[in-house]
């Protein structure tokens, strides 16, 4: 098939930045969108054009690197996929496709579509972990049984790939989901209650910092989630903030 | 040729490392407080290893060419983690698993090492679970294992499919924790351009910053390659795109030896290649192996009406599947090691009973496993006669709370329900076993270079069993390279801080820039990817699943000639001095264009089928791999003169004290 392409091209983050419009040919159904944007950048390269920048690595929905926002929504049309797993399949010939970086204050564009998400690693520098050493004298794995369904949520919520869909998709850009998430894996665990109250008030706190929006609960971010991170770890969020900062 | 020595400790088996704990020198707190180390990749190898280091109290770096260090590649790892744990009871014990390790490797792997690799696995379960990694749990709270390929009992501990993701954010939980203490600097969007000796010891890195594009220098008392493997020298493999060997092979030419370049692992349970455009290919994991049935039609008139698309597999009646690897391994049927099940794969295609368009794919059916866990399921919920849909209902939902990922996955990419109609694969390059040379303490030949994970070679011999590369990074990082590392450093202590304001950052810095501007020199005609395929596909060709004198000579030609065309005629545009990804690539295939050069000399030069080498002149009489013991149980270690063909051989001797050499069988 056939397409149109509208990019947003910006040589670095000063910058203002602007779309430009593309064709290209011979695309299959069966290739993923990012190797939909590889021919593009082939034929760039061809013609002496400088290259779409854009983040991704794995290619199989789970490094959490690939960003962009497709018609408008982050990592396009298609539900539970990241943009790496999109496949051309969902567009049609002749469509117009306009692909942006994921819009946030608190993701400043580096060039065209590659964002700086440092932020994210930033809020987990600030408590997402639990202090324990790596001494490997550790008690019996087994020695603390844990329910399954508490298990099974903390692992659901761990799965969150750290991509920043949920920022993106947020008309205030927020980043509750996903420190909700890193939250939530810990505070379903008995290994994690003994920290949680200083966790979550220093990861809130640096959220705060990193300059993203308040959660209004327009619940855009789980519908955009790849990973389908529920609402309910924001619940248990604002919980556990509450909770630490009665207990001070 | 010299002999390598490997500085395995004297003494039983099972008592070595203890011994070698006790006796190596060790740095006292205050000390560590004044030795700087650098950790080159996030990975599961280098993550654990950078968190433990800092913790001990060094001063660590860590650099990943990801925006974060937790999008490093192991975060793909599906299946799981090896521990001889014997949580099941199933009789399972350190002993065995590395009896296990070594039979599965084809006994070219270092006893000393696989015995520790065992010694020290149940610690990893115990370490991660402190840590917070969720893995799967029984109703009853304690933790559930599953089967894997190539053994008997079962000591996989999994996180659904996404195990290598969780063991990885533990990973990175622990360097947040020391990030938040000021112990790690962590460098990403930075890649590692070359190593810097100082009076013949690894003193620091050059690297590029990938924003900015400029080159920096870093020093340290000791630099840890944790960069992961070379599998993308196959431009198709299931590795991430920026998996590279520019890292360990920079070393290399530095003078750390590079071992066994030629063992590398097809993985059998892929998604097969689709088209010409096909960037990556994206595994399935090995796990499936525990419920999946793989067959080809038994009659090839049948196979052929699939490939037309005029038949399909559901149509087929029992009596007409091949379920070949439960005929020719009865003993181990489908959870026959990855390297015999690649190869019974590929035999079968060759012979005409290929299923997909391609012909180029096997089937890999859940069929019968749905059926047996929807009527046990039904049984348990007190429906003794359940009718089939109702079996199939219910078994379909035991197979999604096992695979569910899996199944999702597949269906996003081939737009077919696996849960309908039997899923397609076909092996694909997923792991290197060979890397650089290190000895018992993990380091190179280059003093104060050290290799942690996929980048050394030393566990897996030719072949690596599922689940055991997830345990040897945590084993590296988490328990031995911290010890290990102090025995070396304990001569630092008066040191003081490197310098990188020296001869020897100078000439390093100016050779890194010198060869970025011999990229941009070239503004040839064709794109960097241009010449990553067209190597992958010589490497596949002619050094793949499948081996012979003719076609490796013929590669060595090929690559030589590829390389030098590369030279004249790549064409990368842009810039230095901001992002650029064609440059990035360009560096990167510059150096697999040398790698598989000496990848197809070390294929040639070893005269014998072991694992996953496997050379069509030494089989047996039913086509399996023909290892000799007699003249080849060595570890061939390349130190680099010149071209990659003018490797010089060294070899370390692997001696085999508490396993007897057999040849390996899985009927």
């Amino acid at each position: 098939m056939k397409l149109n392409l509208k990019i947003w091209r910006q040589e670095d983050a000063k910058d203002k930045g602007g779309f430009q419009n593309y064709k290209v040919d011979g695309i299959d159904g069966d290739m993923s969108f990012l190797e939909m944007l590889d021919v593009l950048n082939n034929t760039l390269v061809e013609e002496g054009v400088d290259p779409v920048e854009f983040d991704h690595d794995c290619r199989e929905g789970i490094c959490g690197s690939c960003s962009l926002q497709i018609n408008g929504e982050p990592h396009g049309p298609d539900r539970r996929v990241t943009t790496c797993q999109l496949h051309m399949r969902k567009f049609k010939d002749g469509d117009d496709i306009v692909i942006e970086p994921f819009r946030a204050t608190a993701f400043p564009v580096i060039k065209d579509l590659v964002i700086d998400r440092s932020a994210f690693d930033r809020i987990q520098h600030a408590g997402g972990y639990i202090s324990v050493n790596t001494s490997g004298n550790t008690q019996d794995a087994n020695s603390i049984p844990i329910e399954k369904d508490n298990a099974d949520d903390s692992f659901y919520a761990a799965t969150c790939i750290g991509c920043g869909a949920c920022v993106a998709a947020c008309k205030n850009a927020s980043a509750m989901l996903f420190t909700a998430a890193k939250v939530s894996q810990f505070a379903l665990l008995p290994q994690g209650e003994v920290e949680a109250h200083e966790r979550v008030l220093s990861m809130v706190n640096q959220m705060d910092k990193e300059g993203f929006g308040n959660c209004t609960n327009t619940g855009a971010c789980e519908i955009e989630c790849p990973k389908g991170i529920s609402l309910e770890n924001i619940a248990r969020l604002n919980r556990e903030y509450l909770g630490a900062s009665f207990s001070g | 040729m010299t002999v390598l020595d490997s500085k395995v400790p004297e003494g039983p088996i099972e008592k070595k490392w203890t011994k070698h704990k006790n006796e190596i020198n060790l740095v006292n707190p205050a000390n560590k407080r004044n030795i700087d180390i650098i950790v080159v990749g996030t990975g599961l190898a280098g993550g654990s290893c950078a968190a433990t280091l800092a913790e001990l109290g060094y001063n660590v770096k860590t650099f990943c060419f990801q925006d974060s260090p937790r999008r490093a590649h192991s975060i793909a790892a599906q299946g799981g983690i090896n521990a001889s744990k014997n949580y099941q009871g199933d009789g399972d014990s350190d002993y065995r698993l590395f009896y296990d390790t070594v039979k599965g490797g084809d006994y070219r792997s270092r006893e000393g090492n696989v015995y520790r690799l065992a010694e020290v696995s149940s610690n990893i379960i115990d370490q991660c679970v402190a840590q917070g990694v969720p893995f799967a749990r029984e109703y009853g709270g304690l933790l559930d294992n599953r089967s894997f390929g190539g053994v008997l009992v079962s000591r996989t501990f999994y996180a659904k499919g996404q195990t290598g993701q969780q063991l990885l954010l533990g990973a990175y939980s622990a360097m947040n924790r020391q990030i938040n203490r000021g112990k790690i600097q962590s460098f990403t969007r930075h890649e590692m351009m070359d190593l810097v000796l100082v009076d013949g010891k690894a003193r620091g890195i050059i690297a590029r910053d990938l924003i900015s594009g400029e080159i920096e220098r870093h020093s340290a008392h000791a630099v840890v390659l944790a960069s992961g493997g070379y599998g993308n020298v196959f431009y198709l493999s299931t590795n991430a795109m920026g998996s590279n060997v520019t890292a360990a092979w920079r070393a290399h030419k530095k003078g750390a030896f590079f071992a066994n370049p030629c063992f590398t692992q097809i993985h059998p349970t892929c998604i097969p290649v689709s088209g010409d455009l096909q960037s990556k290919l994206t595994l399935m994991s090995e796990s499936l192996r525990n419920d999946g049935r793989i067959w080809v039609p038994k009659h090839s008139k049948d196979a052929e009406a699939i490939r037309e698309g005029k038949l399909k597999p559901t149509e087929l009646g029992e009596e007409d599947r091949d379920y070949y690897l439960e005929r020719r391994y009865p003993a181990f049927g489908n959870l026959v090691p990855r390297d015999v099940a690649s190869r019974a794969a590929k035999e079968r295609c060759d012979e005409g009973y290929g299923v997909n368009k391609t012909g180029q794919a096997v089937y890999l059916d859940f069929k019968a496993a749905i059926e047996r866990y929807g009527k046990e399921k039904a049984f348990i919920s007190g429906h003794k006669k359940p009718g089939k849909e109702e079996i199939i209902k219910l078994g379909e939902e035991v197979i999604e709370s096992k695979y569910g990922n899996l199944f999702e996955m597949y269906e996003k990419i081939t737009d077919q329900n696996p849960y309908k109609t039997p899923m397609m694969i076909f092996p694909a390059v997923h792991y290197t076993m060979g890397g650089l040379w290190v000895d018992y303490n993990l380091m190179t030949t280059i003093p104060g270079c050290y290799a942690t994970g996929e980048a050394n070679f030393s566990d897996h011999g030719a072949n690596r069993l599922g689940a055991s590369a997830l345990m040897q990074g945590l084993a590296d990082g988490y328990f031995v390279l911290p010890y290990t590392i102090g025995d070396y450093l304990s001569d630092d202590i008066r040191t003081g801080s490197i310098s990188t304001d020296t001869e020897e950052f100078e000439k390093a810095e100016k050779e890194v820039k010198e060869r970025v501007q011999k990229l941009f020199a070239a503004k040839g005609k064709n794109p960097v990817d241009y010449y990553h395929k067209k190597l992958g596909k010589i490497m596949w060709d002619k050094c793949g699943m499948s081996r012979n004198i003719k076609d490796l000579k013929e590669a060595l030609e090929e690559i030589k000639e590829l390389r030098d065309d590369f030279w004249a005629n790549v064409k990368v545009t842009g810039k230095e001095g901001t992002k650029n990804s064609e440059l990035e690539k360009a560096g990167r295939v510059a150096d697999f264009l040398e790698l598989g050069e000496l990848f197809a000399k070390d294929a040639l030069e070893r005269n014998e089928s072991c694992g996953g080498h496997f050379r069509e002149e030494y089989q047996t009489e039913d086509g399996e791999a023909l290892r000799d013991d007699e003249n080849y149980r060595f570890v061939s270690a390349w130190e680099f003169v010149g071209n990659p063909r003018d490797a010089k051989l060294h070899k370390e001797e692997l001696i085999f004290e508490n396993i007897e050499l057999k040849t390996r069988s899985y009927k």
